[in-house]
């Protein structure tokens, strides 16, 4: 039976969801040099017109049509026979397409969250064929994996509420593999890349602490109790883990910043994704807490020994505020917040822990594989970065022949 | 003294940044401009139309050095901006009357350094 506040809320939440994309745009596009901007701004863009068409033709029945194994297989191709009844094996009370119109929103920002990691650097026709690529052979069968009726992991009891493993953990995989096969962009000792505009920075977190109540609260698929635990906690954790950063940047630097809350604010709304609707409102302010010490220390301590140019800590704040969630779910999870789902450690229930641990193992090794084979593929076919001279230059103008900001005028 | 005013590349301040600093002159102030050169430059295009003959972004340079300097400056700066492309930029030179250091009001050649 479809139910119209269920299917009112969804179609909202979707929009919330689109509307994240954007945001990280903003976000990322505050980050780079001003020569990129636009570059970061497009590849963000044409990832929803992309992965909005990839995802009715292959993308949802690859991801959601009944396991086959590796993943879905092609009987849903083209939305044949995802209709405007209810889809009970995922959600009993909205039209099927509403789901598949939701769950689009995810497959579009998760590609775009490894932007991150390659900005300033790669050309766009390599940037379009591996995302297409990405897309379909990572993100597809991971998602049907985790989510998919009969999908292995979901058999298993992992729990992901709202795409941690999925979305966050698996981009940030990419991101890590990705930037070191890349290298590091040019000249990067002597000229320190600063954000061109942090108030877009600002902006693009503002959007995506909005639209994440989509993403988190839309994930209960209905509009009821659940999505409003996952919506307080949501912000819970998103304002504790601003706070915390910016507390941590005070103790250390001296100062708190302004681009440090909205790192901070973006690392929490990773770490409670996946716990979202199974953890009640003191475990999420832990959860929050904690991520900004994780993801601080990921950034300004693990990426600098190492060297791996991740530009805009794709990895450091996806990945592993995604790992830190996805963990801290098998921690706090309780019954008592979700019957549907389990307990975690603290609830009595370790075992939860490992299934936990197990789902994140098995996302990185897929994901660093197939990426790093995905890479390979295109940078033999086409080549994945720019010249050193366009590099100079700017993506903008050597990609786009545009520039976003004129000096007169 | 002279004062020496560079037009270069925007995406050349680096690398003569650098060919500066390897001859020890350090003090220079830049600033982004625009100018028309004999160059087309790298076309635009807004919304399919091609915008060309546009006045094309460069970096200026301006640098004051003693005269003992003077040699090892414009080298640096060719040495950092030349592709051997049109667009490379030119190099003026000036003569400098006055030189003064705010903070200390020290004149001439030691306030240049």
């Amino acid at each position: 039976m479809v139910n119209a506040g269920d299917t009112a809320w969804i179609l909202i939440s979707s929009a919330l969801v689109l509307l994240m994309t954007p945001g990280l745009a903003f976000f990322y596009g505050g980050m780079v040099r001003r020569k990129n901007v636009l570059s970061v701004l497009m590849q963000c863009f044409i990832i929803m017109c992309v992965l909005s068409l990839q995802w009715v033709l292959v993308g949802y029945s690859l991801s959601f049509a009944p396991s086959k194994g590796f993943w879905g297989g092609l009987q849903w191709f083209g939305l044949n026979g995802v209709g405007l009844e209810p889809y009970a094996d995922y959600a009993g009370t909205i039209p099927h397409q509403a789901f598949m119109i939701f769950q689009a929103m995810f497959a579009i920002i998760t590609p775009a969250l490894i932007i991150g990691a390659f900005a300033e650097r790669m050309k766009f026709s390599a940037f379009l064929v591996f995302t297409l690529l990405w897309a379909t052979f990572v993100y597809d069968p991971l998602c049907n994996w985790v989510w998919g009726m009969g999908g292995w992991l979901r058999n298993l009891g992992a729990l992901d509420f709202a795409g941690g493993t999925v979305v966050h953990i698996n981009a940030g995989i990419a991101a890590l593999v990705t930037a070191i096969v890349l290298g590091r962009r040019n000249n990067l000792e002597k000229n320190v890349p600063t954000p061109h505009n942090l108030p877009f920075v600002v902006l693009g977190t503002g959007l995506l602490w909005f639209g994440w109540f989509g993403f988190n609260a839309g994930s209960a698929l209905a509009a009821n109790g659940l999505a409003v635990n996952a919506f307080v906690v949501t912000n819970t954790a998103a304002a504790a883990a601003g706070l915390s950063w910016a507390l941590i940047e005070w103790l250390r630097n001296g100062k708190p910043t302004v681009f440090g809350v909205c790192s901070g604010v973006v690392a929490g709304l990773v770490a409670i994704t996946p716990a979202a609707g199974f953890v009640s409102v003191i475990p999420a302010i832990i959860i929050g807490l904690l991520v900004s010490v994780i993801c601080f220390i990921a950034v300004t301590v693990i990426k600098p020994l190492f060297g791996y140019d991740d530009s805009l800590d794709a990895f450091g704040v996806h990945c592993v505020g995604g790992i830190w969630g996805a963990l801290a779910t098998g921690l706090f999870a309780s019954k008592l917040v979700n019957p549907a789902g389990a307990n975690g450690v603290f609830f009595g229930n370790p075992k939860q822990f490992f299934i936990q641990l197990l789902a994140v193992g098995v996302t990185i090794v897929y994901t660093a594989v197939a990426t790093f084979v995905i890479y390979k593929l295109v940078d033999i076919f086409v080549g994945v970065r720019v010249d050193e001279k366009s590099e100079a230059i700017g993506l903008d103008l050597t990609q786009h022949r545009e520039r976003a900001y004129t000096i007169l005028e | 003294m002279k004062l020496v005013i560079a037009i270069i590349q925007p995406y050349k301040l680096e690398e003569v940044k650098e060919e500066l600093y390897n001859v020890e002159v350090n003090l220079i102030t830049v600033s982004e401009v625009l100018g028309h050169g004999r160059q087309k430059g790298v076309t635009e295009v807004y919304r399919g139309s091609k915008e060309t003959g546009n006045l094309l972004r460069k970096i200026r340079l301006e640098i004051a050095v003693n005269d003992n300097y003077l040699e090892p400056t414009i080298k640096a700066i060719v040495k950092g901006a030349k592709t051997g492309e049109t667009g490379d930029g030119k190099i003026f030179v000036l003569d400098l009357k006055e030189c003064i250091r705010i903070r200390t009001e020290e004149r001439g050649t030691t306030a240049i350094g």
